[in-house]
């Protein structure tokens, strides 16, 4: 049975509403996700993407329209938004400027404490949620300011990870990491997907990152969503996503450019691998 | 509610008083304060109420928005004409229970109360025609004498100009880690005094982490463009009077003549209260 | 004369405890050699904590070396009497775009380098619409650096240090906290700068698609020199690469899958255009 686990029926935010600096942040979303599913957030800086993504947890309010978490209208008087904001886990951008605490550990049960568990509990959600981001033991009693900022990243992300939510939401995980930290942090996160079935919203400017792990994105152009499909059909309209300021992985652009060439082959590979069969196929024949 | 505050505030029109050098406005400013509290009879605040009229309708600033910055200090108003209504003893004018009412504290009340909207109205037509780089530049340029005696003005001047740069900065920083926080599940609203202290501290060390590398980073910026301290320093937009700063001094002083000689002689002349 | 020369340079950070004793040193350099001519195009890349950003921070005289050399226009980093002369003809631009901005008005942080340095009211004026002009943002003049977007900052920082009329620009990760617009923009003003205005421009980076039209690369690990040469040059080893904790761009990437399987492919391909060519070659 599919399992809709947040819904956005034609949701709308307006910023400073009533002044002359009245603002449109989205316009008329619809959206439906599914648990388990993982998904891409794209779109040029200010297109709405933070402003979505913070409608689905309930930090900041819809101006018109409702939102369903596992089929509750959050903005039900009955509706305990705390209980939403643990159960949506939001990673934010840069999260680590938000580390406060004297050690690692201390830090990241920040959050289970604030759900009221016991102390067992706290310190096992804690501990599993350090594995899971792939922190060693050595580094528990640490104090987060003196980790590098890779492994700060991911002391941050299990700050959420530990309060055990159903969608983890992550804003631009990534942003200012080197390349390998980028797959660290990605491979994780796609593993824990896949282990733990966690419905995972990854906003990001990196159309190569987008390609290699999610199944379907979303596009955000001036606070619309205009494009929601399957991650290959959305690289197919390339030049769609370019009048928007974006643009498709390399790989799309390169097969495009051997059709156009006269080969014979599908464009729509997007990533290096898929790319290298298909050109594999597709040269053998002339061979 | 931080938005209904006008005080402080720059209101970009073109007016006179917006093309003043900001060193007459803030020596006029000073010589307003100073002339509120010269006298004790109406007539001074007939000259006084004239002046500050004639100043608001050059600034062209709406007189309902500076009206608004009054709304800021009302408790303070009201504080301060009650003690004094109730509190200054003399003849007896009414008497309400305990509560009693002079003749020299309803004098004073209404007095302390205008000179209080006065005051306000006065500073704030400052900061509405004046910008903040503006103030800061005419401060610099006012204290400079003060730098013989070791006071640092051209480094409280860029500490004042930094400020204004990364206020804005820091308040949508402290947005922002507010909300990272809130995402975890803190709790910034409610509990007692206490509980609120405590909850602040997930929310102020990140802030005071931030400000510092701010900070750590700003500096090694500047020096790399060769900041060195006030010496040697050229200026892109130096201060320098123009023919309308000398009219502005001479209207200045002749009100503030004006008000000494009122001062003066407002004794002998038929009271009014 | 090379613009900048660096001799076996290494530097330590050295931690102290409270009562002043060693608790730990941290070699961040280790034994760097590096040439840069006028005029030239060279980009450092290296993983978070390489030593690039230690090593950037020498040409500005903001760190002086615990061994070795480095001169700047012939001058010596290491004399206190060059400092303001080596930071005039060699600026630097840093990450945050937000953190190097010092003024309220854009035209007026851009002037204040020639404030600093003296340069009478006039001319500061000249310089500050010449810069802006010539990094595209003069039509930002008389606003506020708080709207603007990081790339636009970013390019008003480097407007800053124009005004300065610095013979060489060294950029420490500037796009690494930009969107992919911001980036673009950010690097092709840059390349601007260094073709018509002859800049010498160091720009280091972990962003491996900013460095292909490079003069030189050099890629640090653990405080050293571990790669140098054209992009080509340096793109064409992927495995070493990677073992860096780098990577190259997808282009490169799957020429050098293609050349593994067997398919005859030149070493380092940079452009989707090499590769169709090459693909077609082969196709015959």
């Amino acid at each position: 049975m599919i399992f809709l686990q947040i819904v956005f029926d034609n949701v709308s935010h307006v910023y400073s509403s009533g002044t002359t600096f009245e603002q449109h942040a989205i316009r008329n979303i619809n959206l439906k996700i599914e648990q388990g599913e993982f998904i891409g957030l794209i779109g040029h800086t200010g297109s709405g993407k933070s402003t979505l993504i913070q409608h689905m947890n309930g930090l900041i309010k819809a101006s018109s329209g409702n939102i369903y978490f596992n089929g509750e209208n959050i903005n039900d008087k009955n509706f305990v938004m705390r209980n939403l904001r643990s159960k949506v886990g939001l990673v934010f951008q840069y999260p680590e400027h938000q580390l406060f605490e004297t050690t690692v550990f201390k830090d990241v049960s920040f959050g289970p404490k604030n759900l009221g568990l016991d102390k067992l509990e706290v310190d096992i959600r804690t501990y599993e949620a350090l594995k899971m981001v792939g922190i060693g033991e050595d580094l528990f009693d640490a104090s987060p300011f003196e980790l590098s900022g890779g492994q700060k990243r991911r002391v941050a992300i299990a700050g959420i990870l530990a309060m055990r939510p159903e969608v983890l939401i992550l804003d631009e995980p990534t942003a200012g990491l080197d390349p390998l930290g980028r797959d660290e942090i990605l491979n994780q996160v796609s593993k824990l997907q896949k282990e733990t079935g966690v419905t995972v919203v990854l906003v990001t400017h990196s159309m190569e990152d987008v390609a290699r792990y999610v199944d379907r994105i979303l596009v955000m152009n001036q606070g619309r969503l205009v494009i929601d499909q399957e991650t290959r059909k959305v690289f197919a309209r390339y030049k769609e996503l370019e009048e928007i300021h974006l643009a498709a992985p390399q790989v799309t652009y390169i097969m495009n450019a051997l059709r156009d060439k006269g080969f014979s082959l599908k464009t729509d590979a997007t990533t290096v691998e898929e790319a290298r069969d298909e050109i594999l196929k597709c040269i053998k024949r002339y061979m | 509610m931080i938005r209904d505050i006008t005080i402080g505030q720059y209101y970009p029109v073109d007016s006179i008083l917006h093309h003043l050098d900001p060193r007459v406005k803030l020596n006029g400013t000073l010589l307003f304060i100073i002339s509120i509290f010269l006298f004790d009879t109406f007539y001074g605040y007939i000259a006084v109420t004239l002046f500050l009229l004639s100043i608001i309708k050059m600034s062209k600033v709406p007189f309902k928005f500076i009206v608004k910055g009054l709304k800021a200090i009302i408790i303070i108003l009201l504080f301060t004409v009650f003690f004094n209504l109730f509190l200054t003893r003399g003849d007896i004018l009414v008497q309400v229970g305990f509560l009693k009412i002079s003749k020299q504290g309803l004098h004073s009340a209404l007095f302390m109360g205008l000179r209080l909207i006065f005051l306000i109205l006065g500073s704030s037509l400052m900061t509405f025609t004046t910008t903040p780089n503006q103030l800061t530049d005419g401060l610099e340029k006012l204290l400079w004498p003060l730098s013989y005696i070791k006071v640092p003005v051209h480094e409280i001047a860029m500490m004042m100009s930094i400020a204004l740069r990364f206020i804005p900065i820091l308040l949508e920083e402290t947005d922002k880690i507010m909300k990272a926080q809130m995402a975890r599940g803190a709790d910034f609203e409610s509990g007692g005094i206490i509980k609120r202290a405590k909850g602040l501290i997930p929310l102020l060390v990140p802030l005071f982490v931030s400000a510092f590398r701010r900070a750590n980073d700003l500096a090694m910026a500047m020096e790399a463009r060769c900041y060195r301290g006030g010496k040697g320093r050229t200026k892109m937009k130096p201060l320098h009077y123009k023919g309308r700063d000398g009219l502005a001094y001479v209207f200045l002083l002749v009100y503030f003549a004006l008000v000494i000689v009122i001062s003066i002689f407002e004794n002998r002349l038929p009271t009014l209260l | 004369m090379d613009m900048v020369k660096i001799k076996d340079l290494a530097f330590e950070y050295i931690r102290r405890d409270e009562e002043g004793n060693v608790e730990s040193i941290n070699r961040a350099i280790d034994g760097v050699n590096l040439d840069v001519k006028k005029g030239d195009f060279i980009a450092v890349l290296g993983a978070n904590g390489s030593g690039k950003s230690t090593l950037a921070k020498h040409i500005n005289a903001i760190l002086y070396p615990t061994e070795g050399t480095v001169w700047v226009s012939g001058l010596k980093t290491s004399d206190e009497e060059n400092i303001w002369e080596i930071r005039e003809s060699a600026g630097m631009v840093f990450q945050n775009p937000d953190n190097q901005i010092i003024a309220t008005v854009v035209e007026e942080d851009v002037g204040f380098g020639p404030e600093n340095l003296g340069v009478p009211t006039e001319e500061i004026w000249q310089r500050v619409e010449d810069s802006l002009r010539a990094v595209d943002m003069l039509e930002y003049r008389s606003h506020s650096p708080n709207k603007l977007s990081g790339g636009q900052k970013q390019r008003i920082a480097i407007a800053g240090i124009m005004a300065m009329k610095p013979q060489c620009i060294v950029l420490d990760e500037p796009t690494a906290m930009l969107d992919p617009d911001g980036r673009k923009d950010v690097i092709s003003t840059v390349h601007k700068l260094n073709q018509q205005d002859n800049i010498t421009v160091i720009l280091i980076t972990h962003h491996m698609d900013e460095v292909i039209d490079a003069d030189k690369v050099f890629v640090m690990e653990k405080g050293q020199v571990v790669m140098e040469g054209t992009p080509r040059e340096i793109f064409s080893k992927v495995d070493e690469l990677k073992r860096y904790r780098l990577d190259v761009p997808q282009v490169t990437e799957l020429a050098y899958e293609l050349r593994k399987k067997g398919l005859d492919i030149p070493e380092g391909i940079l452009s989707v255009e090499e590769l169709v060519q090459a693909l077609d070659k082969i196709r015959g």
